[in-house]
């Protein structure tokens, strides 16, 4: 039984350049302040940054493990706050949490955290999950 | 700048999209999703993002989409989308505003396989000053 007040156990990803590239490639977002670092810098960014896009995959999955399966989720929300910043040569941190909102007849409402050195990277960060937990 | 007469136009996509495997395999391979029978949620962004900058870019609408960033991003799905599926598209302009120079817009991206809808996005995307 789920109640409204429960919480997911976090889960932590972990983000580098190449999966950057991985994931421009998969997801056809090639823009540069992704991947170059001159290049991000030059449009007043602090390094290479993440799509947020990439962020919010990530979090689709901690979800859809939750929820029994991608199929599962049918609503799915965040607004990017902060960048996820991704200096050469090192892996960073996306820490993932949920607690539960609502629960209806249809399903569950999550509100999801997430973070990245500790800065708080998604906000308003909510999905609506059909119940295959 | 966005031309703001062009607030509330809906555009309808050129061509038909054939849903892969390969690249559904490809953006769960990302994110670690092992189950590939359906898309992962967020899989359409690979759809409407393009589909976004086609229509956002025309010299009649004027967007500047290399000063571009994603404000927040919102999906409604109606069913999951498999490989195979032939998508139909449709990009509306619902909302735009300029908030200290930053120009913001809201486009809405519905998917379609014959006459079901398939899902329904939301992008709001800041042009930076």
């Amino acid at each position: 039984m789920i109640e409204v007040g429960a919480t997911i156990p976090s889960h932590q990803f972990d983000i580098n350049r190449a999966l950057l590239k991985q994931y421009a490639d998969a997801s056809g977002d090639q823009n540069p302040i992704h991947q170059d670092e001159a290049f991000a810098k030059s449009v007043g960014l602090p390094d290479v940054i993440a799509h947020g896009m990439l962020t919010m995959a990530l979090a689709g999955k901690y979800i859809s493990d939750w929820a029994g399966g991608p199929q599962n989720v049918k609503e799915f929300s965040a607004r990017f706050t902060k960048p996820v910043i991704v200096p050469e040569g090192k892996s960073v941190d996306l820490t993932v949490s949920a607690t539960v909102i609502e629960v209806t007849g249809a399903g569950v409402r999550l509100e999801i955290s997430a973070t990245s050195a500790g800065v708080k990277v998604l906000g308003m960060a909510k999905a609506f999950v059909e119940q295959g937990n | 700048m966005l031309n703001p007469d062009s607030v509330g136009r809906t555009f309808a996509g050129v061509d038909v999209i054939t849903v892969t495997q390969e690249e559904i395999n490809s953006f769960a391979a990302v994110i670690g999703e092992k189950n590939t029978s359906v898309a992962p949620p967020t899989f359409s962004i690979r759809i409407s993002l393009r589909e976004f900058e086609s229509i956002l870019t025309k010299p009649e609408i004027g967007l500047n989409w290399t000063r571009l960033v994603h404000g927040d991003q919102k999906f409604e799905l109606f069913r999951p989308i498999v490989a195979g599926d032939s998508l139909t598209t449709s990009a509306t302009i619902e909302n735009y505003k300029i908030a200290a120079g930053n120009e913001i817009v809201t486009v809405r991206s519905d998917l379609f396989s014959g006459a079901e809808k398939v899902l329904s996005s939301w992008s709001t995307l800041v042009v930076r000053a």
